[in-house]
């Protein structure tokens, strides 16, 4: 039995040691948005974070997440507005959709490292999530509008706190 | 009309329906159903399906509704698979009637025979929807206008519609309250509904104008449900076992013995495939799906391989050029009068030959299917492109009428034309059928997708053109080699040549170009020893997306051997003359024909600043295109600043512009983001992409060794449509067709060299610059 908090809640799951996170999230968690696309951890549609780091869900056996805490895109933000997903949306960023939960959970990621990414750091971040789509032009726009957001939001807490 | 509408006006004419009937039937004919009812977002799958319309609603045709709440519902039969389609098509619906944007919502539907011909590809959806939609638009705005009349105690005349809600200038009344307080029924005749009034471009509101797509939200929150993510109660999961090749391999013997020490292990199943689509697969079934895995790797089955298994891709590309080489064979596309008197006669012929490597579709989501016996019908839960191209194929490898077969729709993570091709639905139908019907979700691992992919077919070209002494274009010629898609699985809807004979248009079209330059012959040739070899796709602009990397590279190639500039001779070649007429255009689809190529061009070359000095190795290219086909031209010039670093033979992308003249655009901000994943598309072709057949199958099985663009590798771009209020046609597609050419033809004016194989590799630009500095 393998016990970890999944989006702030606590979860216990029977399932083998080896078993890669990603599958156990989509079929025994119910939680779908989290994608398989490569397998092999170089496409990032599948990336969560695993105590707050961006990690891919397909090479990460649920025996290394013991006791973690793991956030999907459906726990990202409990209403669906992380500047992240505002800024996705507002971009238009989507067109198939299928690794843009990846390429949202990673954007989320670097913007807690690099606050106000530089297109070097967002290139050497994002480098490991494939979008076919080729959204890439957006994802660029939508990450640095996001930083934007957010720290318009920051400098907004401060001054009043 | 295009030739798959005409197809699939012909079935429905046997059948005894057409779009024009199917598209007057009345709620109060009993027989029209509403498929999926709203959730919270407006872009709704939802089942089970075929839930009777509830009385209340107002349906004037099957493709939309009105609720007595005002809400419209807009039935779309086109896969969602990154184009927001859904979006674009309400958007014409929901103009022509004057509804209130606000209020409308789509239902993706699943097969059922009244929708007619279910295909979602070659840029095709919104130019064969526009005028079906727009009828069916005024109809709604028709019957309301005249309801609406009738509640306010006037005349329709003294009506109008707008926003929802119809007034005569004092008062006035919603939609919704229409169907409800009236319950309008009326129908239409064919003849009636022909007659209705459009309304003149000046009058649209929604279309052309900014939207945001209803597809987005589900998107960003991980709340949309695409085909991998379809959960059925009890079902089992599988995954196959690849056999060796494509075709021909035969099963001779299964052991199981280590597979069964895995945990979830079920059993494994030897497929019966009475319609020949997955000839030697074995399935391996268990209760997760990483079971599913490890139990498929440790499964142990001897195949005898079939003939394939040792051809190479350059075995491939011989046998075009054979083919091309010879004289017989192929089919005519056009032959003009006197293209071989003047290849008799030139004084000089130049004659390139050009070709391009297999390329991989890596849509992001692998290739999966739910089967299962429920009721009697047979259901395959998943995305597709062709349904009615595939349900029959399914329903021959089940042995049951294609009446007790149903596809539900799902999202499509990635389409790009693999989906068009169906066949991993197939293994999925007989895994379930060999358990009893049961459930089965059958997942393609990526490395299973890759060795299973539908891949574009390399592809062999020659170009020739004749000269007489002063130098004036008498011939031309372009041969193209290469695996044919529609020939293999869908045989019906080959074109015919001027010879006759069938051909694979998405194998040629992009040859047949609106140029003037004499007599034309273009031959289009069946590779059959690709054909044997793997099942060839049709990948995103088909052959419009290779075409051009042969016949724009080629004008450059002319252009330098007779000292004129590529631009000018191209827009002296778009003047609208031509054999037969043929480069004049025809309305409505291709008004003004060659002259509105012409005028892209030009925009293009003055936007780009052709002609100005650059840097050192660096260049400016150019190319332009019809898009996707002659009969739907989206006239396209495309052009792209290159460096080259002749110390590694990187070639680096630095920017990139589109001009594009697509008729009337629907939607702006998706068109814009089909042009911008088009062009990169084209980049990562002519640079990133590119695998090889090695024994029988590509060699590449994952992102390890196959390589797309990433964001690194992103240029700056600039996309212009022009102004129009013609009718639309497609721009899925043609944002990647100019890119190849255009590179190789700035990496030519960066540095000399000529690159004529795609993709362009460092290690081939460093081998031609070496052979260039020791001539």
């Amino acid at each position: 039995m393998i016990k970890f908090k999944l989006n702030g809640r606590d979860v216990s799951l029977d399932v083998p040691e080896d078993t890669p996170l990603l599958w156990a999230l989509r079929d025994d968690l119910g939680l779908t948005g989290t994608k398989f696309g490569c397998g092999v951890g170089q496409c990032g549609a599948c990336t969560v974070h695993v105590g707050g780091r961006a990690t891919r869900s397909c090479i990460t056996p649920v025996s290394a997440i013991e006791g973690a805490e793991v956030t999907t895109i459906e726990g990202l933000d409990p209403e669906g507005n992380h500047p992240v997903q505002e800024a996705w949306r507002d971009i238009q960023v989507p067109q198939c959709g299928y690794c843009q939960s990846g390429q949202i959970m990673q954007a989320a990621s670097l913007l807690t490292d690099y606050p106000s990414p530089t297109d070097e750091e967002i290139d050497g971040v994002m480098g490991g999530s494939l979008c076919r789509c080729m959204t890439y032009i957006r994802i660029r726009k939508a990450i640095k509008q996001a930083a934007a957001a957010m720290q318009s939001k920051n400098s907004g807490e401060t001054s009043n706190g | 009309m295009g030739r798959l509408e005409r197809i699939a006006a012909e079935q429905d004419r046997a059948a005894g329906r057409g779009l024009s009937r199917r598209g007057f039937l009345s709620a109060a004919a009993g027989s029209a159903l509403l498929f999926g009812f709203a959730r919270e977002t407006r872009a709704s799958q939802l089942y089970p399906t075929g839930a009777p319309l509830p009385p209340e609603e107002f349906e004037p045709t099957i493709w939309c509704s009105v609720a007595p709440d005002g809400v419209v519902n807009v039935n779309i039969i086109r896969a969602e698979m990154g184009q927001h389609i859904g979006t674009a098509l309400a958007r014409i619906i929901a103009d022509e009637m004057e509804a209130d944007w606000d209020k409308v919502k789509i239902t993706y539907v699943d097969t059922d025979p009244k929708w007619g011909l279910m295909v979602t590809g070659g840029s095709w959806s919104v130019w064969m929807t526009w005028d079906v939609f727009r009828q069916a638009g005024a109809a709604a705005r028709t019957v309301l206008v005249e309801e609406g009349a009738r509640l306010l105690g006037t005349s329709a005349e003294k009506c109008t519609a707008r926003n929802g809600i119809v007034s005569d200038g004092t008062h006035s009344v919603s939609f919704g309250d229409i169907v409800a307080k009236a319950k309008p029924t009326r129908n239409f005749t064919p003849e009636q509904m022909k007659a209705l009034p459009l309304k003149p471009a000046s009058e649209r509101r929604l279309v052309g104008k900014e939207v945001k797509a209803l597809d987005i939200p589900s998107k960003t929150n991980g709340t949309a449900i695409y085909g991998i993510d379809a959960k059925i109660e009890g079902m089992v999961y599988g995954r196959p076992k690849m056999p060796p090749t494509r075709y021909g391999s035969k099963v001779i013997s299964v052991d199981e013995s280590a597979a069964k020490k895995v945990r979830g292990y079920l059993r494994y199943v030897v497929l019966d495939d009475p319609s020949g689509t997955v000839p030697g697969w074995v399935v391996v079934l268990a209760s997760s799906y990483p079971a599913a895995i490890r139990a498929t790797d440790l499964l142990k089955v001897e195949w005898t391989p079939g003939k394939t298994a040792h051809v190479t891709e350059k075995d491939i590309l011989d046998h075009g050029r054979q083919q091309i080489a010879s004289r017989e064979g192929g089919t005519m596309v056009f032959d003009d009068r006197g293209v071989d008197d003047a290849f008799r006669k030139a004084h000089r012929v130049i004659e390139r030959e050009y070709t391009c490597a297999s390329v991989m579709h890596y849509q992001l989501e692998p290739t999966n299917a739910i089967a299962m016996l429920k009721d009697g019908i047979w259901e395959m839960h998943c995305g597709n492109q062709w349904q009615s191209l595939f349900l029959p194929v399914i329903a021959k490898a089940l042995a049951v009428p294609e009446a007790r077969v149903k596809m539900m729709s799902y999202l499509l993570g990635g389409g790009f034309g693999r989906r068009l091709n169906g066949d991993y639905v197939v293994p999925a139908a007989l895994t379930s059928k060999a358990i009893g019907g049961k459930p089965v979700k059958l997942i393609l691992t990526r490395s299973d997708d890759m060795m299973f992919d539908s891949i574009r077919s390399p592809s062999v070209q020659t170009v020739r053109l004749a000269l007489d002494e002063k130098n004036t274009l008498t011939g031309m010629q372009h041969h193209a080699a290469a695996g044919w898609p529609t020939e293999v699985m869908a045989a019906a809807f080959m074109q015919k040549g001027v010879d006759g004979k069938p051909y694979d248009q998405f194998a040629i079209a992009g040859a047949d170009h609106w140029y003037d330059c004499g007599p034309v012959r273009v031959r289009a040739l069946s590779n059959d020893l690709a054909n044997a070899t793997f099942r060839p796709g049709w990948l995103r602009s088909v052959s419009s997306g290779w075409t051009p990397w042969a016949a724009e590279q080629f004008w450059d190639e002319v252009a330098h051997e007779l000292g004129k500039d590529p631009v000018e001779l191209r827009l002296s070649m778009l003047n609208g003359n031509g054999q037969d007429g043929r480069n004049k255009g025809e309305a409505p689809d291709s008004t003004g024909g060659a002259l509105r190529q012409a005028a892209v061009l030009k925009r293009l070359s003055e936007k780009a600043g052709w002609g100005k000095a650059l840097p050192k190795d660096t260049g400016l290219g150019i190319a332009t295109t019809f898009g996707q086909e002659r009969g739907m031209p989206t006239w396209t010039a495309g052009a792209v600043r290159v460096r080259v670093d002749r110390t590694t033979g990187v070639v680096t992308c630095e920017k990139i512009w589109l001009v594009l003249d697509a008729g009337t655009v629907v939607d702006p901000d998706g068109a814009m983001a089909q042009t911008e994943g088009g062009a990169l598309w084209g980049l990562s072709m002519a640079l990133c992409e590119g695998s090889e057949i090695v024994d029988g199958v590509c060699k590449d099985r994952n992102l390890d060794t196959y390589t797309p663009l990433r964001i690194a590798d992103v240029p700056e771009m600039d996309i212009e449509f022009v102004e129009s209020t013609e009718k639309p046609m497609g721009l899925g597609e043609p944002g990647v067709t100019t890119i190849g050419a255009a590179i190789g033809n700035a990496i030519f004016n960066a540095v000399g060299v000529r690159m004529r194989h795609q993709p362009v590799r460092p290690e081939d630009v460093l081998a031609a610059l070496k052979e260039k500095s020791s001539v």
